[in-house]
């Protein structure tokens, strides 16, 4: 039994056999060739090109649905593989160096690797990764290795690899990959957007997993924690079956919860919504009874590409959207770029401390070309059910004013073209900077709406990276200071008659759930998965008990009063899923 | 007959993957040698790798050369490329 530990980036657990798909090419055969077999290397090369070509033709073929528009990069394989410059080094190599096929097309591909890697733009620098891609191809074809692919899997198994490319993933059966789980990668790396796409458990960044592993190894994949467990022993295989099972138990016995309104015993009601990371995600939202989506996050369009969206292209998934969620609203964040969020089509430049730099609003305001096509593809997508703007890292009423300012201008551009929007559309803010929690009243006479962002206004407010493992454990959100600004932004939006919502993992946190009620936030956000569990909650309380406990609450000095008591309190209630 | 021809890179991302990868299918179909500057450096045209290495970037000018019987028509076709994707 062997544990490792990655990031964990679609959750849910798995259990399963392996399918490693070997896609490093380990060791390159190199040896000396005679005059008389210059001709038979070079036909050998002119082979592995035109198959290498029939397979990525196949690949370009098969790609469908939302994964067409990553599909336009294998036109750029298919020129490599013609690359004039390419092929004449390659045959030059063979002659002058005498050198096999294998070695010698591998020199040339690192060369081209290493000439990317030096270029400054990220965008032109990741074509490395294209040129990997298909050096691979035609190596593995040289040397007869059978190429490896996910379309041809005939059990249901678990994928493990050094990472996965578009190429790889394009022809995948869907209905046999039950995980993934990758040597490198991060949140947003192309096995992540694919395994929440297709809802599956994946943990990346194990380092060295495939070196590790055998086909037909059985495997735990637990994509919530971040781990996965390598020939687990009978006691560990048993605890997760259970885990897994309990988990589907509660999922069912939860979902019984989907079309019973979220309100208190006393009939107090708090709306529940989703976040979503990725279009596809709509779709299962309606099964989890949310009342629409809270946070629709617009990072997606501009990861993961060469290029920057369109306003066409950003007006299509904002319209499918407002009519898949109608009547319920949509409230879309604009671009929150920057920071923690790696986009390839910025030249953004690296910053000493990025959580303080040039990213958000700030990142838009200054790109009022990026912003502004923003704005136009919300607004003529209003027209088609309830849709909502928010600006996210407001530092001041300034910064609120000169975002609206090019609204108006995107409103006045869509007047003049005779082009159709929903001219009430509500703007709201997020307060997530200490200094926009500490003005709220002075936003709230010009916002429609709040939604506080936790994970940062925590982060700024108590001035913690909780990446950093030395001071994570300061990251709480159930400090009185953050208690205390979440009160005092609440009662600054009432008082002007304006709505508060939720969007951070606080909301999710079924501890906090009571808390919030009682200190009359409006709607709460979260993963669609979080919902009938704090509705659960919230049905079985009445809305004055939840002032009361909030009240309390605020009597405590310390965050361990404040968990202390309201674990107490739970427990005494029943209110926990244990 | 050798036509050149200047161009300015309108486009945000310089000339990346999608218009370059447009512009070396053009640029094989026509016979012509077709040959593409920036600075000092000069490479064929012809050549995906070779294009995505110059990385011309957004204002940054390079000079487009086509030699031989179609020049005027690939001169053409290749202006229509650079001027109508880096429009956008």
């Amino acid at each position: 039994m062997n544990k490792l530990e990655g990031i964990g980036v679609s959750p849910g657990i798995v259990t399963g056999e392996i399918f490693l798909l070997r896609n490093v090419i380990s060791s390159i055969p190199s040896y000396l060739i005679e005059k008389s077999q210059l001709p038979g290397e070079i036909e050998r090369f002119k082979r592995a090109l035109i198959k290498t070509g029939n397979e990525i033709k196949e690949i370009q073929g098969k790609v469908k649905g939302e994964f067409r528009k990553e599909a336009r990069i294998f036109d750029v394989h298919l020129l490599i593989l013609k690359d004039k410059r390419m092929i004449r080094e390659v045959i030059q190599r063979l002659r002058e160096k005498r050198e096999n096929v294998e070695s010698a097309f591998a020199f040339v591909a690192q060369r081209f690797i290493t000439a990317f890697s030096q270029i400054d733009a990220d965008y032109l620098r990741e074509r490395r990764f294209d040129i990997e891609d298909v050096s691979k191809r035609v190596l593995r074809n040289l040397l007869g290795v059978q190429c490896e692919n996910l379309s041809q899997l005939k059990e249901k198994a678990v994928v493990i690899a050094h990472n996965l490319s578009p190429s790889e993933t394009a022809g995948m059966s869907r209905d046999k990959v039950v995980a993934f789980a990758t040597d490198i990668g991060g949140r947003t790396s192309h096995t992540a957007i694919m395994a929440r796409a297709l809802e599956i458990p994946a943990v990346v960044g194990l380092k060295d997993i495939t070196s590790r592993v055998q086909n037909g190894d059985f495997i735990i994949i637990d994509g919530s924690m971040g781990s996965v467990i390598i020939s687990p022993d009978e006691e560990t295989l048993e605890r997760y079956k259970k885990q897994q099972e309990d988990l589907l138990v509660v999922r069912r016995e939860l979902s019984t919860l989907k079309d019973l309104p979220c309100q208190t015993k006393d009939g107090r009601r708090i709306k529940l919504r989703s976040n979503i990371e990725l279009p596809e995600e709509i779709m299962h939202t309606p099964s989890y009874g949310a009342e629409g989506i809270g946070l629709y996050r617009t990072e997606f369009f501009y990861l993961n590409r060469q290029d920057l969206p369109g306003e066409e292209e950003q007006y299509i998934s904002y319209k499918t959207a407002a009519e898949k969620t109608k009547p319920y609203p949509v409230i879309i964040r604009t671009l929150d770029i920057g920071g923690d969020k790696f986009a390839s089509s910025f030249q953004v430049p690296t910053e000493l401390n990025p959580f303080l730099g040039w990213r958000a609003i700030r990142f838009c305001l200054a790109r009022t070309d990026i912003f502004k096509t923003q704005l136009r593809a919300i607004l003529r997508a209003s027209p088609f059910g309830n849709l909502k703007i928010m600006y996210p890292m407001i530092s001041g009423v300034e910064e609120l004013r000169k975002a609206n300012l090019i609204l108006e201008e995107a409103k006045a551009e869509l007047e003049t073209e005779k082009k159709d929007f929903d001219s009430n559309l509500e703007v709201g803010v997020m307060i997530e900077t200490p200094s926009a929690a500490m003005t709220a009243d002075i936003l709230a006479r010009e916002a429609d709406f709040f939604s506080i962002g936790t994970n940062d206004l925590i982060q700024y407010s108590i001035a913690v990276d909780r990446i950093n493992e030395k001071i994570a454990y300061l990251y709480e959100p159930a400090h009185p200071a953050i208690l205390r600004l979440i009160e005092k932004i609440v009662e600054a939006a009432h008082k002007e008659k304006i709505w508060v919502e939720m969007c951070g993992e606080m909301a999710a946190e079924p501890s906090f759930a009571l808390l919030l009620l009682g200190l009359e936030i409006d709607a709460l956000s979260m993963s669609p998965f979080a919902i009938p569990e704090i509705k659960k909650i919230i049905r079985q309380v009445t809305f004055r008990e939840a002032k009361e406990f909030a009240k309390k609450t605020f009597s405590f000095e310390t965050t361990k009063e404040v968990t202390d008591y309201s674990r107490t309190f739970y427990r005494e209630k029943g209110l926990l899923n244990e | 007959m050798k036509i050149t021809e200047e161009f300015t890179i309108g486009n945000e991302l310089g000339f990346h993957a999608r218009p370059a990868a447009l512009f070396v299918k053009t640029a094989n179909s026509f016979q012509s040698e077709i040959l593409v500057k920036k600075g000092k450096e000069e490479v064929d045209g012809k050549s995906i790798i070779n294009l995505l290495t110059l990385a011309a970037a957004k204002g940054e000018k390079i000079t487009v050369t086509a030699e031989g019987k179609d020049s005027a028509k690939a001169i053409k076709n290749l202006k229509k490329i650079l001027v109508d994707t880096f429009k956008k």
